[in-house]
């Protein structure tokens, strides 16, 4: 009897995908400097930075995402226990000389945690420019554009300082339309999640996403084109498995296996903001200004998401998340904040009582980088699945 | 041991307590008086803005600190985090949301009128910015946000005093003349500027008598006391000059009587240790946590709590020549505002300047804008300063984080090692 071989037409892609974020999204670093001599590598923290006019300067953006589940040997003994993990896994890679072959280190302006840790690099690796990124709760052109293009040239001058190449409009209209097309791929991504979950699990979503961390765009969609392309070819079974949307203002992240715990307890993650920095535009950034640096500038004044980290003005609290949850179609939300992420936290209940308005049920657990224990919440996560599938079902 | 009751009150300890009682007074009737009221926050205040337009201020801040010093956050904590707050966010925060949901109860035990607008001034604090949202959220009332850049290079530069005066501008000014129904009054703001800056000059004075030895007072734990009019509703007022300048003169006093500070049990006798101390009290256990100080002989000679609300002993000060861009000066240069490194570099001045025997930092739970990163600030002053660093950790107003045999096993082996220092560099 002859037996047939299912073999994924994805699994290559998904295993350059996992090899580009081994060693904490670094595994590529080394051979891009050594390819590109003279050229700088600019780490970031989450959540946002304007990576098209660092490639504009030819420089290569690495986002930092902490140590995962690196074990902290130091990094704890410079913060106290009801501090978050990310930044102590950060200093601990720092000073393992991990992050030794970036040339700089850019720190949004997110929280105060990530705030202080710009201070903090500035006292323990002085000889790394760190630079605090300081976006605008000021929405007018005139106003928080001002400062924020201000913002943007102060710090595109020091790196030219430092041995960046200058840019030039041609060089950002071209990182622009690079960052677009990726951007557009991702959504590509995103709309298979909201249409065909069971072809595009959201474990293998984020490794692909996460993979672009440090990678130039182009290369980035190029990577996503591929695991695009093979997915029609895959032969998977829908499951009757409830459709949800997973959010925590994502900065630390959660480990790999607490995505796949929730998927195992019987969720479909169709969207989720846990790679939030890629999607924090909505929508395309001007391809063709005449002012490329005003349109970067633009878009982040007129098309950032509603996240925790960003003043939202007058719009209703949660309403961003309820258009959400209605876009993809998500039968509920969980709520996955980092443990001590005041932003998340303390957005959350607000975002909750959203939810209840619009009558979306939704479950929440804290977690850290480096959660071990899976089982609490695959069991919470499947009695929220239970609960939503009776909920369909009641009368 | 003197009872607090029994001890008798400074002039300006009495001018004080008129001060504050005649303000919650003014805001118990401020809607039949047809006032308006603004919320806002510690750091970054405009109160002389708000005074020019009328408004009556509330600050959020305050009222949860004494709802901590009154015995009463534990429980608004607990109903906030019965309404789905975290347990490890701001307890500020929290006190201040179940406050709220218990009735908004004042000192006078008068509820606090609904706020007319809130004025988000994002100083130094990223949790301001949910707080507000939060509070929106409940008052359905308009909410006008100044985010003041973070001067995370040491410095203020061109375009962020800018910045800040744009938005004074564009926005702040508007809305509050929109709420008020009145045009700013230039002279007016001018005016409350001058006010400001001869108060701020008292208080300063007041600050740098602790350069003398006995300290006339406490920095710390007498300093919030200190801080309490110029912090809250009174900058830019003649009371408040006419209070610091009392203060002011009742501090010489004691220095020409070569008296020690005012502890809850008196006078300390004489001052044994010189301490700076970095980060907020504790409020729920308040006098408690004072008298482990006191009662060792511990005086706080400067501590950086008191320079949240304005860093006024470097030097600056409020002025009427351009109020809008020293109002930006004011809200750029407060102290959780300044980097890391420059907030090192503000205590180890006060290290050498006062004196000091030794530096605490009393990490408060609650506070991520001031507490992430001191444990490298204190390897960092202990390597500059050669002086003994010292850690203890609390919150603000979460009563359950009070560990009172734990802070004061801490204190008491820091101040064991202080001795031991003496001891050693007496020898040598």
């Amino acid at each position: 009897m002859s037996q047939t071989i299912d073999v994924d037409p994805a699994a290559e892609v998904v295993r350059r995908a996992t090899a580009l974020n081994e060693n904490y999204g670094l595994s590529a670093l080394k051979d891009w400097k050594a390819s590109h001599p003279g050229q700088l590598a600019i780490g970031h923290l989450p959540i946002y930075v304007p990576r098209p006019l660092f490639e504009a300067m030819n420089c290569l953006n690495v986002a930092i995402f902490g140590g995962g589940e690196k074990e902290i040997v130091r990094g704890d003994s410079y913060f106290q226990s009801y501090i978050c993990h990310i930044p102590r896994s950060t200093v601990e890679l720092g000073l393992a000389g991990t992050l030794a072959d970036l040339d700089a280190m850019i720190f949004p302006a997110i929280c105060d945690v990530i705030r202080n840790l710009c201070g903090m690099w500035q006292m323990l690796f002085p000889q790394v420019y760190a630079t605090y990124l300081d976006l605008p709760q000021n929405f007018r052109p005139e106003v928080g554009g001002a400062f924020y293009r201000l913002e943007l040239e102060r710090i595109a001058n020091e790196l030219v300082a430092r041995g960046a190449t200058p840019w030039t409009p041609e060089s950002l209209r071209g990182a622009i339309r690079e960052e677009n097309e990726r951007r557009a791929t991702l959504e590509r991504l995103t709309t298979i999640r909201h249409y065909e979950p069971w072809r595009v699990p959201a474990s293998e979503a984020y490794l692909l996403t996460r993979a672009g961390g440090s990678l130039p765009a182009s290369e980035h969609r190029k990577l996503l084109e591929a695991y695009l392309d093979a997915i029609p070819g895959r032969s998977r079974l829908a499951h009757d498995n409830v459709r949800v949307v997973l959010t925590g203002a994502f900065c630390e992240q959660p480990p790999l296996m607490l995505i796949r715990s929730l998927e195992r307890a019987g969720c479909d993650i169709v969207e989720d903001d846990l790679q939030l920095g890629f999607s924090y535009l909505e929508g395309p950034i001007e391809e063709n200004a005449a002012d490329p640096l005003d349109a970067l500038v633009r878009a982040f004044l007129e098309k950032g998401a509603a996240t925790a980290s960003r003043y939202i003005g007058n719009e209703e609290k949660g309403a961003s998340l309820v258009r959400r949850v209605r876009h993809a179609g998500a039968d509920g939300v969980i709520f996955a904040a980092a443990s001590f992420c005041d932003p998340a936290l303390l957005d959350q209940p607000m975002l909750e009582a959203a939810l209840e308005d619009a009558a979306i049920p939704y479950t929440s657990f804290k977690f850290a980088e480096n959660t071990g224990q899976f089982q609490v919440i695959r069991e919470q996560a499947g009695a929220f699945s239970d609960a939503v599938r009776l909920w369909e079902d009641a009368p | 041991m003197t009872s607090e009751a029994a001890l008798p009150k400074d002039s300006s300890q009495k001018r004080q307590k008129q001060m504050i009682a005649d303000h919650f007074d003014r805001l118990a009737r401020a809607k039949e008086d047809g006032r308006k009221v603004v919320y806002t926050f510690v750091p970054g205040n405009l109160t002389e803005l708000i005074g020019a337009f009328g408004f009556l201020p509330v600050l959020p801040e305050i009222n949860a600190l004494q709802s901590g010093m009154r015995g009463k956050s534990g429980g608004y904590i607990s109903e906030a985090e019965r309404a789905g707050h975290s347990e490890d966010v701001c307890s500020y925060v929290k006190c201040d949301f179940g406050m709220l949901k218990s009735g908004n109860i004042g000192p006078t035990g008068k509820p606090l009128p609904k706020p007319d607008l809130l004025l988000l001034s994002y100083t130094g604090c990223f949790t301001f910015m949910k707080w507000f949202e939060i509070l929106r959220q409940e008052y359905r009332c308009p909410v006008v946000m100044l985010h003041v850049p973070y001067q995370a290079d040491g410095r203020i530069s061109d375009e962020m005093r800018k910045y800040v005066v744009q938005q004074l501008v564009s926005e702040v000014i508007p809305t509050m003349e929109r709420i008020s129904g009145r045009k700013l009054d230039e002279a007016d703001l001018e005016e409350r500027m001058r006010l400001s800056a001869r108060a701020e000059d008292a208080l300063v004075d007041v600050w740098e008598s602790a350069r003398h030895r006995p300290s006339p007072i406490d920095g710390y734990f007498g300093g919030v006391y200190y801080i309490g009019p110029i912090f809250s509703a009174f900058r830019g007022t003649t009371d408040a000059v006419l209070y610091y300048q009392e203060l002011a003169a009742e501090v010489d006093e004691r220095i020409a009587r070569g008296d020690g500070p005012m502890t809850p049990d008196g006078p300390m006798p004489s001052e044994r240790y010189r301490l700076v101390v970095e980060g907020p009290p504790n409020w729920t256990n308040f006098n408690e946590f004072w008298r482990m100080f006191s009662r060792e002989r511990a005086v706080v000679v400067a501590s950086t709590y008191t320079r949240v609300g304005g860093l006024y002993d470097l030097g600056f000060r409020h002025s009427p020549a351009d109020p809008l861009s020293s109002l930006a000066d004011y809200c750029l240069g407060c102290y959780t505002n300044r980097s890391l490194p420059d907030r090192v570099k503000l205590l180890e001045k006060y290290i050498r300047d006062y004196k000091a025997d030794g530096f605490l930092i009393n990490s408060v739970k609650s506070c991520n804008s001031f507490s992430a990163g001191q444990l490298l600030m204190l390897r960092e002053l202990e390597k500059r300063t050669g002086v003994p660093g010292g850690f203890i950790e609390s919150d603000l107003v979460d009563p359950r984080y009070f560990g009172r045999a734990n802070v004061e096993n801490r204190l008491q082996s820091y101040l064991q090692m202080l001795e031991s220092h003496r001891s050693a560099r007496a020898a040598s």
